[in-house]
This record gives structure tokens, sequence and C-alpha cells, in this order.
């Protein structure tokens, strides 16, 4: 059983945002209109922002320090904990997901996660036309939840899969191809599309994946750390 | 045949079937209210949630604040009828059924509080059918069904004996259908011994059960937040924090019900002053445990400087939310002067000059103008030669003087006048108190630890559906006291039996000097036997 974990070079991070428009397409989050925007309803499973320490001085002269910050999968979710119902879980495989058919849009997940990495559906999701057509198909497999990239109603919480869907299509294949599954099969798109090869993936738990040799590293840190929640998304810093 | 007392009957009994214009009107008024807030509703379950002010990251707004706030007001009927029965107040009486009404009716604004902000209202038994119960959601729902329960049965069981006495003493004008609803709610109520004696018991029974289910439901409350890691909430004095705050704004929403039907349906004689003075000494007290668990929690987050903490704290003391938060120390400090000055002043005050109406009106004129040097910033004429840092000094500390003054003279007129003071404390309570759960709400959630820091406003909507959930709550009040009587005749009744028993009490009066006025400070005036 592989242990799902993401490393993130900073120092190689240019913050050019492939990875929020790469989760886009891959997981369907929907467009929102520029108004709705400026009020903060914006859905980006992996959002890229300033770091608020650098302030405003530094955005302004082009000097702050930028983060790119998918789900950080924790060993110890907060999120989990809070929910009445059940509809965010981790998997076997050490992934936090969410079921947006269980889901009862209480938002006491998004209050509790401290990332800030789960969204809700303040409406009905739209696409421009011509995107509509074009959303990704692919579903999660299994018991026939509503996950991933599957298309969400209003008034349900959202979050970043590891692309879940990516996975179970690796497994799929293959099974296809008569082979065992090889844990390169499986990259979520944000990695795959990473333009300074920023991002690595893979599992934890066998000592010589990069991840595991990379979160060994000097440079390496966590997300808040003094939060408790153990994330499985490991920073190396820069410089 | 159960026989009311003649004064009952008149004053009690006959409001039920007279209904004046008045009540019409305020009941129609109160139906547009909640037309407009189910219309504003509906809007938000067609269109979702953006019409709300809500966003990412204040993902709770109003409707948090409002479900916490009439969670708490709920705490009034608790504190007064259990709390008093248990110790045996007497004085609890004729306001028993006005304090359990609140709590009842509380507690169902304050549940559709959640359903209101749910994203996902149809899947409201989903919490049941799938309900986790390391959630504190569950917890709530919990706590806040079995206080539902209690407090609905709490309320049920002294109503039996009045629904009889109700049946037996109909006026021959009341329609048919009135009688066949007291019938069924006496459930065949005689007033035998065995009946007396089985109520007592479950009424008994059920305020010792009620207290600690009470306590359970503000400190569940409380805990949604403080199990979070979000800045400002995880501490553990929340739990105690807003038990304390739920009874004392239970107690403040207690004295305008109270002020309001007194008045309406001149009800002087039974709900008397003596209320309003014990239960004042419970809102003093309340409101200084309130005030010293606010102190701690400010103070506290002062001196630990954790960066994420402090902006919250910054923001509510000169940030944002300065207004919200200054606003509801003014209300709470001014509440608790005029609950306690007219206490502490003699009768003679009059005598001494800053007690004296000339004096206040001075001090009033002279806080307006200090006021307006300071708002405006300009030069006081005659003052530019003095040290600005000591200027600055010297127009704040003249204008504290100056509202002390003030708050003098306003204390000796509230002396005199205690229902009055009573009311206005408890209407500043209830606003300061709706403040207060503002100020812990919204400054934690636009300020998290890593999103970029936000704005809330509330839109119409969020207006709407608080105004609308204040009106439900009148309305069922209305409803409820016209189809029973509002003051507990029956105990009511047996108060008087023992105030007559125990007036034949002789006490021995000894001769012995300084006694006298030991016994006149309990209220025994003369010497008997």
């Amino acid at each position: 059983m592989a242990k799902w974990s993401m490393v993130i070079d900073l120092d190689k991070c240019v913050a050019c945002q492939g990875c929020s428009i790469a989760c886009r397409f891959e997981n369907n989050t929907p467009v929102v209109s520029p108004e709705e925007a400026a009020l903060g309803r914006s859905i980006l499973w992996n959002e890229v922002f300033p770091l608020r320490s650098e302030g405003e001085a530094a955005i302004a002269s082009a000097q702050a320090k930028f983060l790119t910050r998918p789900c950080m999968h924790c060993e110890d979710p907060p999120c989990i904990k809070v929910c009445p119902v059940g509809a965010t879980y981790k998997d076997d495989e050490g992934i936090v997901r969410q079921n947006y058919a269980r889901c009862i849009g209480c938002r006491f997940c998004t209050v509790a996660c401290p990332y800030g990495v789960r969204y809700f559906n303040w409406y009905e999701p739209s696409w421009e036309e011509g995107m509509d057509t074009h959303l990704n198909p692919d579903r999660v497999a299994g018991r026939g939840d509503l996950e991933g990239p599957a298309i969400r109603p209003k008034g349900v919480v959202e979050k970043c899969t590891f692309c879940i869907h990516r996975h179970h299509k690796a497994i799929a294949r293959a099974e296809a191809e008569g082979r065992e599954f090889r844990n390169s099969d499986y990259t979520p798109a944000c990695v795959q599309t990473c333009t300074a090869k920023a991002r690595f993936f893979g599992d934890f738990d066998d000592p010589n994946s990069t991840v595991s040799r990379l979160s060994q590293s000097r440079r390496a840190f966590r997300l808040l750390d003094e939060a408790g929640t153990s994330p499985k998304v490991i920073y190396l810093h820069e410089g | 045949m159960l026989k009311a007392d003649q004064k009952d009957k008149d004053k009690l009994i006959k409001p039920l079937f007279e209904t004046g214009r008045t009540y019409w009107v305020t009941i129609a008024i109160l139906l547009a209210i909640i037309g407009w807030a189910l219309y504003m509703y509906y809007r938000q379950l067609t269109l979702g949630m953006k019409v709300t002010g809500m966003q990412r990251p204040v993902y709770w707004g109003v409707y948090m604040v409002n479900f916490i706030f009439f969670i708490g007001i709920s705490h009034a009927g608790t504190l007064i009828s259990a709390i008093l029965r248990v110790t045996g107040a007497e004085w609890r009486r004729p306001i028993t059924r006005v304090a359990e009404a609140i709590t009842a009716f509380a507690l169902i604004v304050g549940s559709l509080q959640i359903i209101i902000d749910m994203g996902r209202p149809d899947r409201l038994l989903s919490v049941i059918l799938n309900g986790r119960l390391q959630s504190p959601i569950l917890w709530d729902v919990l706590s806040v069904t079995a206080y539902f329960l209690g407090s609905i049965t709490y309320l049920y069981l002294p109503v039996i004996p009045d629904a009889a006495l109700l049946r037996d003493n109909l006026p021959p004008y009341s329609p048919a259908w009135r009688k066949r609803l007291y019938s069924i709610m006496a459930l065949g109520w005689r007033g035998n011994r065995t009946q007396w004696i089985r109520l007592e018991k479950a009424i008994a029974v059920m305020a010792v059960l009620i207290i600690p289910i009470a306590v359970s439901v503000h400190t569940i409350i409380s805990w949604i937040l403080a199990t979070t890691v979000q800045p400002g909430w995880h501490s553990t004095i929340f739990g105690p924090y807003f038990v304390v705050g739920a009874i004392f704004s239970g107690i403040g929403a207690l004295f305008i019900a109270m002020t309001i039907v007194r008045w309406k349906l001149k009800l002087e004689e039974y709900i008397t002053e003596k209320q309003y003075n014990n239960l004042g000494l419970i809102f003093i007290t309340m409101s200084a445990v309130w005030m010293y668990f606010t102190y701690a929690e400010h103070m506290i987050i002062t001196a630990g400087q954790e960066v994420y903490e402090f902006p919250v704290l910054t923001s509510k003391l000169w940030g944002d939310y300065a207004v919200s938060f200054w606003v509801m120390v003014a209300l709470m400090v001014v509440s608790f002067w005029i609950m306690v000055i007219p206490r502490l002043i003699s009768k003679t005050a009059k005598r001494f000059l800053v007690f004296q109406p000339r004096f206040t009106t001075g001090a009033v004129l002279l806080a307006v103008v200090t006021g307006y040097y300071l708002v405006t910033d300009s030069t006081i004429p005659g003052l530019s030669g003095i040290n600005p840092e000591t200027l600055f000094f010297l127009v704040r500390g003249s204008l504290l003087v100056e509202l002390l003054f003030v708050g003098l003279g306003v204390a000796k007129w509230f002396k005199t006048r205690l229902v009055a003071a009573t009311t206005v404390a408890g209407v500043m309570v209830v606003i300061g108190m709706w403040l207060e759960r503002w100020n812990i709400i919204i400054p934690t959630m636009t300020h998290p630890y890593l999103v970029s820091w936000a704005e809330y406003h509330p839109t119409i909507t969020e207006v709407a559906l608080t105004a609308g959930s204040v009106a439900l709550f009148i309305f069922m009040f209305l409803v409820f006291f016209k189809l029973f009587p509002i003051i507990s005749i029956w105990e009511v009744a047996e108060g008087r039996v023992i105030d007559a028993e125990r007036a034949k009490v002789t006490i021995p009066m000894p001769e012995a000097s300084g006694i006298k006025e030991r016994l006149r400070g309990k209220g025994i005036r003369k010497a008997r036997g």
C-alpha cells in the first residue's frame, strides 16, 4: 500500500500557475465570473499566491515569495475530524477525499482546514459555451459516489484529490496490459504539467522514491507544521 | 370544577379571549416580515449561497452568529425556572412561564439558523443516517435536541393545571375549539392530591435534569469553534465563557419580555419590582463574570504574541471590527453601570451637586463639545500653547471625567426607576451579546492562516433572514400567549398560600441594638410578638 506524497521545490517554482490551470481542466473546477472572483469565490484546488508576511511593498517590487498550494493530504486532517456525515474521509493510501453526494454543505471542514484548501460551491457551476462540451469525462471508479472530476452540484464542498481518478485509471491500464501497477504510473496533473519540474510525486513509504529522498533534504519543511496536521505535501525552502 | 381567583380571571384569563386591534396589527407586521424572509430564503435555495455575503475564507457569517445568539437567549428559561425552582426562590413564580417560553421558541429559531446556513438542507437527514459521533456538529445535534425536548416538556408540565383551570373557567363567548384544546392539554387534570404529587415530582426531576443539559448546549456550541485550530478560537475558556454569555443574554431577553408583558397586560401586581430586583442581582453577577472572561480571553492573546492570533485581536481593538467591538464593550459597561450605581447611591443623594439635573446637563454639554473637538481633531482655542502630548491626555481625560458625571446624574435618575433601568440594561445586553458573537466569529474568519485576509459584508438576504428569525420568535411568543396564560396561575396561587402561611410566623425581637437595622435590611419592618 503506497502512501502518496508530494514534494514541491520552491527554488524551482516560477509561480507560473500552470499547476492551477492543469488542475482546473483535469478536475472540471467551474469557471467563476470576475465579480464573483473578486468576492473570493473562485475555486482553485491548487492555488498560487504570495505569502502574506512579505507585505505589499514586496509584491509591488516583484520580490514577494509565492507559494503553490495543493491539498496537504494531512496524516491527521482537521477536516475529517469535524465532518458530521463522513463526506470527507482518508482512503487506504492516505488521500483525503470528498464525496459530493453525501456532503451537507455545513462548511465546518472549510472552517477547520488551516490551509484553506477546501472550496464551497456557492452556486450551480457553469462553463462558457464551448468549454462545457470539453469537460473531463473521467470518473472515480468504485462505489459510484460523486467524487473527483464529477460535476459538482451547488451547495457542496470540493477539494484537491491528488487526481484520484488518474490513480484508478493507471491501475486499470496496468491490469489491461497484464502487468503489475508501478508507482510511476500515477501522476497528478499539476506534477505532470509543472513548467519548472518543481513538483515530485510518489510513495513516501518507499525509501528509494524521489519524494522520500527529497524529504530528507535540509531544505525540507511542512506548511504550518505547528498546526499538528502532519501534511504529506513537503516543501523545499528557497536558497 | 377548578375555581380561579377573581383577580386571576380578570387579569390573566380574560385577555386570552379578548383580542385588541394592536395584537392583530402586530401579527400582520410580523407575518409580513416572515413572508419576506421566506421569499429571500427561497431565492437562496434556488440561486445558491452566493446571495449571501459569505465567501472564502469567511465560510460562516451572520447565520452562525444568529445561531449562537438565539441558542444563548434560550438559556433564560433554564436559569429562571430550573435553578430558581431547585433553590426554592419563591419570587420566581410569576416569571417562570415567560422564561420557559423564551427557551422553547429561541431553540426553534436557533436550530432553524443551521438549516438556513446549510448548502444542502435537503440532506439534513444524512446527519442522522450517516452521522459521525466524532464531529462536534453531532454533539450539538444531540444536546440541542435533548435540550429542546426537555424544555418543551418543562414548558408543558406547568401548563397542565392551568389548562384545566381554563377548561373549567371559559367565558361563555369562547369558541368551542378552545374548550377542546384545553381539555386535551389538561390530560384529565382534576387537581387531586395524587395528581399534584406526580406533577411536582415530574417538575422537580425535569428541573434537575435540564440544568446539565443547558450547560452542555452552549459549551458544545463553543466547542464547534474551539475544536478547530483557527486563530483566536482554539481556547479552553470558550466553554464557560459561552455559557455565562448565554445566561447573561437570556436574562436580558427575559427583562424585555417581562416589561412588555407587564406594560401591555397591566400586570404590575404580579410582576413586581421584587422580580426585577432579584433577577437584576443575578444579571449583575453574570455581567461581572462575562467581563472577567472577556478580559481574560483578550489579555492572553495580547500577551501570547502569536503571529496568527495577534492580527485577529488588533482587528478588534483598532482595525475593521473596532466599531462592533467597542460598541459591545460600551453597551456592557453602561448596562453594568445603570444596574449597579443606582443601587449604591443613597436616596438623599440629590443634596450633592453632582447628582443634580443642572449639573448633569452641564456635563452632557461639555462632553458633546469635548467629543466634537476629539472627533473633528480641531484646535481648541486658548490651548494652542500646550504640548500636543499633554493635550492628547487632557482632552481624553476630561471627556472621561465628564462622562463619569453624566453617568452619576443618569444613575440618580434611574435610582427611582428600577424597571426602566433594568429594561434598558436588558436591551443593551441583548444587542451587546449579538455583537459579541459577531466579534468572535467574523474577525477570525476574515483573518485565517494562509488565505489572504478578507472582508465580510452581510447582504440583504442575510438581513432579511435575521429580521425574519426575530419576527418568527416574537410571532410564536404572541400566539402561544394568546392560548395560554402568561403567568402560571397555579404557581402564583400556590405562592400566595405559602406567603400567607409565612406571614403567621412570629419573630421575637431582642432588645439588643443593631438587630432592628439588620432585620430591616432583610425586608422585615415591624417587630411582632
